[in-house]
């Protein structure tokens, strides 16, 4: 008993202290960004700000037009999200609940696509773009997400095939008996009893757009059509010494992905949990 | 009497004459939707996957560069790869030091987190949002923010060890130091891993544990012969997207240190970054590009080779 309670007391030291490097670069992160220049350099470094110096929020986020960012940022989620998660539920709808031949092995196929670094079609897939003049557009960025998500996208079939082998087939065959088509089945059977793996899906190709650095930085040369990623970048390229500013503006783009990650994270965990990602 | 039995066996034959023709042209249906519905995915990686291997293949055996006329120059790129461009080797040295680093810290820290997060303890859900936040950080920002925590003059590390009366370092702009301290910088990002182990964590059988308890087996024993042999499927996954993802670090060369000091943290893709995106030699960068694959390629299938001697799959958990 003893030695269980040792134990015990021994886990919440390690989970509480292991707390401090986890959440140290955050603290240091705000507190930076609600700091005056003064008191930034001080030696040893302080850890409240005084005065609260808002203004490096409204400086940094009117010294570029983050708001622009922003508002862009958000048109290519709307378009990724929707596409990812039509293009590949369907897909995987198709994969795991239609019988055709040759399904098996196109599965196969496409999965190894996932063990291709990406980085390698990088300039083959420029070259493409620029074919079709669609440089410095959102093509580029949008367009792969109509297309099962590609690339990587093809992980979400994946999530969403192993989630729609656990559903029933009889309540496929009892819509097909009253006549149903397949895409009806989908729509009203399928997607119904999905909404945990498609808001995973959903979630986390939000947070991997949010992310995105290479692809904008490639296809997006106005600055009028950057995305926050991209903006902040350029920022830090600017204002390189004036970390309350940066760290303001850093702070900025991580806030709405904190965020959401609260009030999703109900989904987030039942999901994960329902969809086994396991080897 | 028998009228209604009768009018009962013909809606019964009917149903099922019904329910036969239904089947079978069910059949057809999903043969013809089937492909349909998968269509789109299939393009994507035909358009996105498949096509651009192929173009630059074609392209890693041309010079071209653009504005110019490209000319067929056979294996030429792959021959000054190795034979006259320092940085080529330079950047793969950089960024297997990096992986070799990375990956194991990563994994390492990971999985202690993910095993601690699940033993039963109050406040669990608290614990896991905590761990999980770092992972949340947007690699831009992130990489803006660890630029500020390892600057020299006042950045965290620094300032604390020089309270704590340590030595200091230069981190990211010493030629030395810069790899470690981005595999420093990359632990932080644990989260991902963490929740796929945890996953794997909670699929273990309960009565695996029971029967080394039994055996009068203690933490260390459970550990040893229950959890790590039943994980390493999910080690096994982690460990393979892990060396993919490392392979292709880039943000970090690109914001915090453009490759430098003296091309110490030139990563492989920054390389076929510049070398497309500034110098525009879209020939020899696709040549890079397809060294990279194959590089990749032949890890990957190493690690599939050697996967039977240490990767436990249950008995009939394949499919």
């Amino acid at each position: 008993m003893t030695k269980v309670r040792k134990r015990r007391i021994l886990l919440y030291a390690v989970l509480v202290i292991g707390v401090v490097p986890t959440l140290l670069p955050f603290v240091w992160l705000v507190r930076s960004a609600l700091m005056d220049n003064n008191q930034m350099f001080i030696a040893p470094p302080q850890w409240i700000p005084r005065p609260f110096e808002w203004s490096n929020f409204s400086g940094a986020l009117t010294a570029q037009p983050f708001a622009r960012y922003f508002l862009n940022t958000m048109i290519i989620e709307v378009f990724t999200v929707i596409g990812t998660l039509l293009t590949c539920s369907i897909a995987a709808f198709s994969f795991s609940r239609l019988r055709w031949r040759g399904r098996n092995v196109v599965f196969g196929i496409l999965l190894s696509g996932l063990m291709l670094p990406q980085a390698v079609l990088l300039v083959p897939t420029f070259l493409m773009w620029d074919a079709v003049q669609a440089i410095n557009t959102y093509y580029p960025l949008i367009v792969p997400a109509w297309l099962g998500g590609a690339g990587g996208g093809i992980f979400n079939v994946f999530l969403l095939r192993q989630f729609f082998l656990t559903i029933p087939y009889e309540l496929d065959e009892a819509a097909y008996i009253d006549g149903a088509s397949p895409l009806r089945v989908f729509w009203q059977v399928i997607v119904p009893l999905s909404k945990p793996a498609l808001m995973v899906v959903g979630i986390f190709t939000f947070i991997r757009t949010w992310n995105e650095f290479l692809d904008p930085l490639i296809y997006l040369n106005d600055s009028s059509k950057f995305t926050l990623a991209l903006g902040l970048a350029s920022f830090q390229g600017t204002y390189n010494a004036q970390w309350g500013y940066l760290m303001a503006a850093a702070t900025a783009t991580i806030l709405p992905i904190v965020v959401l990650f609260f009030f999703a994270q109900r989904y987030l965990i039942e999901g994960v949990t329902l969809t086994g990602v396991k080897g | 009497m028998t009228d209604e039995v009768a009018i009962r066996r013909t809606a019964v034959t009917r149903a099922a004459r019904k329910l036969r023709s239904g089947v079978s042209g069910q059949s057809r249906l999903e043969r013809r939707w089937g492909l349909l519905l998968a269509l789109p995915a299939i393009i994507g990686f035909v358009v996105f996957s498949l096509a651009p291997m192929a173009v630059s293949a074609v392209l890693s055996l041309t010079d071209w560069t653009i504005g110019s006329t490209p000319s067929f120059v056979g294996v030429d790129n792959y021959v000054h790869m190795f034979s006259q461009d320092p940085l080529f080797l330079k950047s793969l040295g950089v960024t297997t030091y990096y992986t070799l680093g990375a990956v194991p810290l990563t994994l390492v820290v990971a999985f202690a987190i993910a095993m601690l997060l699940n033993a039963k303890v109050r406040g669990l859900g608290v614990y896991r949002t905590i761990y999980y936040l770092p992972t949340l950080v947007p690699s831009v920002a992130n990489a803006v923010l660890w630029l500020w925590i390892f600057n020299p003059d006042f950045g965290l590390l620094n300032s604390t060890l020089r309270q704590l009366g340590a030595p200091t370092s230069n981190w990211v702009f010493s030629e030395t130091a810069v790899v470690p301290s981005l595999i420093l910088m990359s632990s932080w990002g644990f989260g991902n891993i963490m929740v796929i182990f945890l996953a794997g964590l909670q699929g273990v059988p309960r009565h695996l544990y029971e029967a080394v308890a039994i055996d009068g087996g203690g933490a260390w024993r459970q550990f040893r012969h229950v959890t790590l042999p039943m994980m390493t499927p999910v080690l096994f996954y982690n460990l393979v997207t892990s060396i993919i993802g490392t392979f292709q670090v880039f943000n970090q060369a690109y914001i915090m240190t453009q490759g430098g000091p003296n091309n110490a943290s030139t990563f492989y893709v920054y390389y076929l970054y510049t070398t497309a995106f500034t110098k525009s030699e879209m020939g020899y960068a696709s040549a890079l590009a397809w060294a990279l694959f194959v590089i990749v390629m032949v890890i990957t299938v190493a690690l599939f080779r050697s996967s039977n001697r240490w990767v436990y799959y249950e008995m009939g958990a394949a499919r």
